[in-house]
C-alpha cells in the first residue's frame, strides 16, 4: 500500500497546528512504522516500541519535513534512523544482527503449512545482514530503488546490488532446503 | 524458478502480525497529547498562526441553529423576554477544582521549551536543489528520534516560501446535522484538510476551495453549535436591585477555548463562557466548617479594568467527604463513525482507563453504546474487575451511522437496576456531538432527562473532538440532568476531570444551588454579573424549589464575579434620574448588598437558605487577581465594551503577577494561551 500523495498536505497542515490533520497523519505513520519495523526485526514488541517512539516524537519532527521532499521518503528516513538509533542504544541491536523474529513463537502453530512458511521466513531473514534487511524492508513495501537509495543515503547502484545479493542468498537457502529434502 | 523476493513478499503480506489495536490507540493518544502540548507552547508569533487570525463570525453560523436552540434553551428565551422585569441571566458552568490528588503530567510542562524550533525563518528557497536536499536529509538522518528538532531550525518552515494560504477555515466541512449524524471520519477529515492546506495544493483543490477562500472562516463549514447569550448588561441598582442565577460546574468552555487557540483560531465568541473559565482554576477558599455542604466566601477588591469600580467575588467551596459513597457509573458511548478519530474514541478509551484506577470494589461500571454497535456492551461490573472492563472497552469500535436505539433509556434503566440505597448513580454520555440517542425530539429528550433526574440518576456529558461538537446541547443536557459538561481534548484534561477531580465530578453534595444578590442602592449605583449568561434565573425562581438549578460536587469550587460602581464614583455610566428619586433614603448600612444562597441536600425536595451580608470593607478573596485576570481575558475574547481599553497585555500582566504556586501548570498554560490569543488578535 503506497502512501497517499495527500500525506504531504496532511503533514503541512499538521505542522501548522491542524489537529485533525495530525490525527490522520499519525495513524498512518503508526501503521507504516510498525510494518517496517516488523519486517526489519520480526519482533512485534520492538515494532510497537519503535512506532511509539516515532509517533510521540512526530509533533516535534514535523517541522523538519520540507515540503519539496516526498513525505514517504522523509518518513522512511526518520524511521530507518530511529530504528538504527534504537538498536544502537540498546542491546537489542546485537540480537537484531544475530537473528530475526520472535513473533511467530508466540503464536499457535495453527497449520503446518503456515508454520513452515513462517519458519522459512525466519530462517531466510536471519541469514541476511542488517543492511540487506533494511533494504528489503523498504523494497518489499513497494519503495522504488531510487527512493530507497535516498532513504538509506546510499547510491541506487548499492540498492540494486543489495537486492541481488539478497536474492542470491535466498536462492541458496532454497537450494539447501531442496537438497536436504532429497537427502532425507 | 520463482523470484525469492516475491515469495518473501507474499509471506510478509500474509503472515506478519497486525498492530495490536490497544497499543496503537494508546500510542496515537500519546502522540496527540504531545501534539497538543507542543502546539500550546509554540504557536505564538508564527506565520502559520498569524495567517489565521481573521475573526470567526459565530453569529452567522449560529443563525442556522437558532431555531433549535430556542427549543433547547427555553431558559434563555425566558430570560430574554423577561429581562426588563428583571433578573439576571446566566449561565454557565463549571469547574471542578479541588486540589488534585496524585501527580498530574503538567500540561503546561512544555512551555519552557517554547520557541526552540519556532523562530519563523522566512525561507528564501522556493526550490531545493538535489544538493540541498541531500545535505539536509543528512541532518535528518543524524537526528535521533528522541532528540528535539533543534538542528533543523534553518530548514524549518521551508514551506513558508509557498504562497501563504489564505485563512481558510480549518474546520471540517462536515455536512452532517444533528438529526443526520455524520457518515464517517473520512469525510470529516477530508474537509478539514483540504481547506487547511489550500495554499500548497494543486490546482484542482484550489478551485474546489475557492468559495471558502473568498469567505474565510465560512460560517457554514461546521456544525458546531454554541449557546447564544448576550453578555450580562449593566444594571442600575435603583431600577433592578436583585440579581439571581444558578451555579454550575462545567468546564467545557475552557477546553474548547484552549483547543481553538491551539489550532490558531480565536474561539467562537459564544463558546466563551467566563464563569467556566474562572471556575476552571482552583482558589484557596477555606473548607466549610462542621457538616455544612459548602462554605460561602465573599471578597471585595478594586476592578482592574475600570477606575472607580469594584469587583465583588463570591466563592463557594464544597466539602470534601472523607469517604466517598459508592458510585454506579453507566457510560453511554457514542460509537458512530465520526468517533473513530484519534482524539475521540481512542482518547475516550484512554481516559476511561485512567479513571478506572480511581474506582474501588464498591463501585460498579456498565457500558451502553449507541450507533453502530448496539446496546449494552458491558453488564454492571465491579470496578475492580479491570480485565472484563478493559476487554469490553477494547471491543468498542467506531462505525456505522447513528442507529435509532433507545440508548439513553437503556442507560438509565441500567443505572436504576444498579442503584442501591446510599449510592450515587450517574449516566455519563460521551460523544462528539451526535445526540441522536434514541429520542429524536429535542424537547422530548430534555423532558425525559428531567424526569429521570427525579429518580436520582444524574447525567454528565463528556465532549470529544471538534467539528461536530454540539456544545449547546451538551450544556443543555448536563444542565437538565443535574450533571456537568466537560470537554476532553487531551489526555491531560482527562486526567484533570476524571482522575484528579473524580469525586467532585461524580459525587454531588448539593443540588439546585441558586444565588441571589440584592444590591444596596445607597452604596451601589450600578452592577453587572460577569458571565453566567446562560444560567440566569428569574427573581421569583429563587424561592421556588421546583425550579431546577445547578448542582455542586464534592470539593467543587464555584466563583462568581460582580463589577459594581459605588454611588458617587466618577466611573458611573448612567446619569441619575432627574425626576425620580435615584437615591433612596440613605441608611447607615455598611452593606454593599446581601447574598442569599439556596441549595438542597441530594435527594431532598426542600431547599435550605444561607444568608451572608456583603460588607464594603471585606478583604479580597485569595487569588482574586487571578480570577479577575481570567474574567478579563474572557471579556476581551467576547468583545465586551464594558472594560474600556483594558487589553490582553493588561490581562497577561495581571495573570503573571497572580500565578502563585501553580503546582500542575494550569495557570502557566492559561498565560500561554492568553499570549497566543494576543498574537492572534493582532
Amino acid at each position: 500500500m503506497r502512501m497517499d500523495v495527500d500525506l504531504e498536505s496532511l503533514a503541512r497542515a499538521a505542522a501548522d497546528g491542524d489537529r485533525q490533520a495530525f490525527a490522520l497523519l499519525v495513524e498512518r505513520v503508526y501503521d507504516r512504522v510498525y510494518a517496517y519495523a516488523v519486517r526489519l526485526t520480526g519482533s512485534c514488541a520492538e515494532a510497537e516500541d519503535l512506532a511509539q517512539d516515532l509517533c510521540t516524537a512526530l509533533p516535534d519532527k514535523l517541522h523538519s519535513f520540507r515540503g519539496e521532499a516526498r513525505l514517504t521518503t522523509w518518513l522512511y528516513r526518520i524511521t530507518v534512523n530511529a530504528a538504527r538509533d534504537r538498536f544502537r542504544r540498546r542491546a537489542t541491536y546485537a540480537r537484531a544482527t544475530e537473528g530475526w523474529g520472535d513473533w511467530e513463537r508466540a503464536r499457535q502453530a495453527d497449520q503446518a503449512e503456515q508454520q513452515a512458511r513462517r519458519d522459512w521466513l525466519t530462517q531466510a531473514m536471519g541469514t541476511l545482514s542488517v543492511e540487506l534487511r533494511e533494504t528489503l524492508a523498504l523494497v518489499l513495501d513497494g519503495v522504488s530503488h531510487a527512493e530507497a537509495a535516498q532513504v538509506l543515503d546510499v547510491s541506487e547502484g548499492t540498492i540494486s546490488w543489495r537486492i541481488s545479493e539478497a536474492k542470491k542468498r535466498l536462492r541458496a537457502l532454497k537450494a539447501e532446503e531442496a537438497n536436504a529434502e532429497v537427502d532425507e | 524458478m520463482t523470484d525469492p523476493l516475491d515469495d518473501l513478499k507474499d509471506i510478509f503480506d500474509e503472515e506478519l502480525p497486525k498492530p495490536r489495536a490497544d497499543h496503537r490507540a494508546e500510542t496515537l493518544t500519546r502522540a496527540m497529547a504531545r501534539f497538543d502540548e507542543k502546539n500550546s507552547t509554540v504557536r505564538q508569533g508564527t506565520e502559520a498562526a498569524l495567517r489565521q487570525t481573521s475573526e470567526r463570525s459565530p453569529m452567522g453560523r449560529l443563525k442556522g441553529v437558532l431555531t433549535m436552540m430556542m427549543n433547547w434553551n427555553t431558559r434563555t428565551i425566558l430570560t430574554a423576554t423577561t429581562a426588563l422585569a428583571a433578573v439576571t441571566l446566566v449561565a454557565v458552568l463549571p469547574v471542578l477544582n479541588m486540589a488534585p490528588r496524585g501527580s498530574v503530567p503538567a500540561s503546561g510542562g512544555g512551555v519552557l521549551e517554547m520557541m526552540s524550533s519556532e523562530v519563523p525563518s522566512p525561507s528564501m528557497r522556493t526550490t531545493a536543489s538535489s544538493d540541498v536536499l541531500a545535505d539536509s536529509d543528512f541532518d535528518v538522518v543524524d537526528d535521533g528520534v528522541a532528540a528535539e528538532a533543534a538542528p533543523l531550525i534553518a530548514m524549518d518552515r521551508v514551506i513558508a516560501s509557498a504562497p501563504p494560504a489564505p485563512a481558510a477555515s480549518p474546520r471540517p466541512s462536515a455536512t452532517s446535522s444533528r438529526k443526520a449524524p455524520t457518515g464517517g471520519s473520512g469525510a470529516l477529515l477530508g474537509g478539514g484538510l483540504t481547506s487547511h492546506s489550500a495554499g500548497n495544493m494543486g490546482a484542482t483543490q484550489q478551485i474546489m476551495l475557492q468559495p471558502q477562500l473568498d469567505a474565510p472562516q465560512a460560517t457554514t463549514q461546521d456544525t458546531e453549535a454554541f449557546p447564544e447569550a448576550e453578555a450580562n448588561p449593566l444594571k442600575v441598582t435603583t431600577e433592578d436591585p436583585v440579581s439571581t442565577f444558578s451555579i454550575d460546574v462545567d468546564t467545557a468552555s475552557w477546553s474548547i477555548l484552549r483547543n481553538s487557540l491551539n489550532r490558531g483560531m480565536l474561539p467562537p465568541k459564544d463558546s466563551v463562557r467566563i464563569e467556566e473559565m474562572v471556575n476552571y482554576f482552583s482558589y484557596d477558599y477555606p473548607a466549610p466548617a462542621d457538616s455544612a455542604p459548602f462554605a460561602t466566601h465573599v471578597g471585595v477588591t478594586d476592578s482592574p479594568w475600570r477606575d472607580g469600580t469594584q469587583i465583588v467575588q463570591i466563592g463557594l467551596q464544597g466539602a470534601l467527604p472523607a469517604e466517598r459513597p459508592p458510585m454506579n457509573l453507566v457510560f453511554l458511548i457514542d460509537t458512530s463513525g465520526s468517533m473513530g478519530q484519534a482524539n475521540k474514541l481512542p482518547l475516550l478509551k484512554q481516559s476511561f482507563r485512567l479513571m478506572l484506577g480511581q474506582l474501588t470494589e464498591a463501585d460498579s461500571v456498565a457500558i451502553v453504546t449507541y450507533a453502530g454497535s448496539a446496546g449494552q456492551v458491558l453488564e454492571p461490573t465491579q470496578a475492580t474487575d479491570r480485565a472484563t472492563i478493559l476487554a469490553a472497552l477494547d471491543r468498542l469500535s467506531a462505525g456505522g451511522s447513528t442507529a435509532g436505539h433507545a440508548g439513553l433509556q437503556q442507560a438509565y434503566d441500567t443505572a436504576k437496576q444498579m442503584s442501591e440505597d446510599g449510592e450515587v448513580s450517574r449516566v455519563i454520555l460521551a460523544t462528539d456531538g451526535d445526540f441522536n440517542v434514541g429520542i429524536s425530539d429535542p424537547d422530548g429528550l430534555k423532558d425525559y432527562i428531567a424526569r429521570e433526574r427525579e429518580s436520582g440518576t444524574y447525567l454528565s456529558v463528556l465532549g470529544f473532538g471538534r467539528g461536530n461538537l454540539d456544545d449547546a446541547t451538551m450544556q443543555a443536557l448536563a444542565q437538565t440532568g443535574n450533571g456537568m459538561a466537560a470537554y476532553i481534548d487531551t489526555l491531560a484534561e482527562a486526567q484533570k476531570v476524571l482522575v484528579d477531580q473524580l469525586t467532585g465530578a461524580l459525587v454531588p453534595i448539593a443540588d439546585d444551588v441558586k444565588i441571589q444578590v440584592e444590591w444596596n442602592p445607597a452604596l451601589v449605583a450600578e452592577y453587572r454579573l460577569i458571565g453566567y449568561e446562560t444560567r440566569a434565573l428569574k427573581r421569583e425562581d429563587f424561592n421556588n424549589d421546583r425550579v431546577d438549578a445547578g448542582e455542586i460536587g464534592a470539593g467543587h469550587q464555584v466563583t462568581a464575579l460582580y463589577e459594581i460602581t459605588p454611588v458617587g464614583s466618577p466611573a458611573r455610566m448612567t446619569d441619575p434620574l432627574r425626576y425620580a428619586s435615584d437615591t433612596p433614603s440613605t441608611t447607615d448600612s455598611e452593606e454593599l448588598g446581601f447574598l442569599r444562597l439556596r441549595y438542597k441536600a441530594p435527594g431532598e425536595d426542600t431547599s435550605q437558605l444561607i444568608e451572608t451580608p456583603i460588607n464594603a470593607d471585606l478583604a479580597p478573596l485569595a487569588q482574586a487577581d487571578w480570577a479577575m485576570a481570567i474574567a478579563g481575558f474572557g471579556q476581551i475574547l467576547r468583545g465586551s465594551d464594558l472594560i474600556g481599553d483594558w487589553s490582553m497585555g493588561d490581562a497577561i500582566a495581571l495573570a503573571q503577577g497572580a500565578r502563585g504556586e501553580d503546582p500542575f501548570g494550569y495557570r502557566q498554560e492559561a498565560i500561554t494561551l492568553m499570549r497566543l490569543a494576543e498574537s492572534l488578535s493582532q
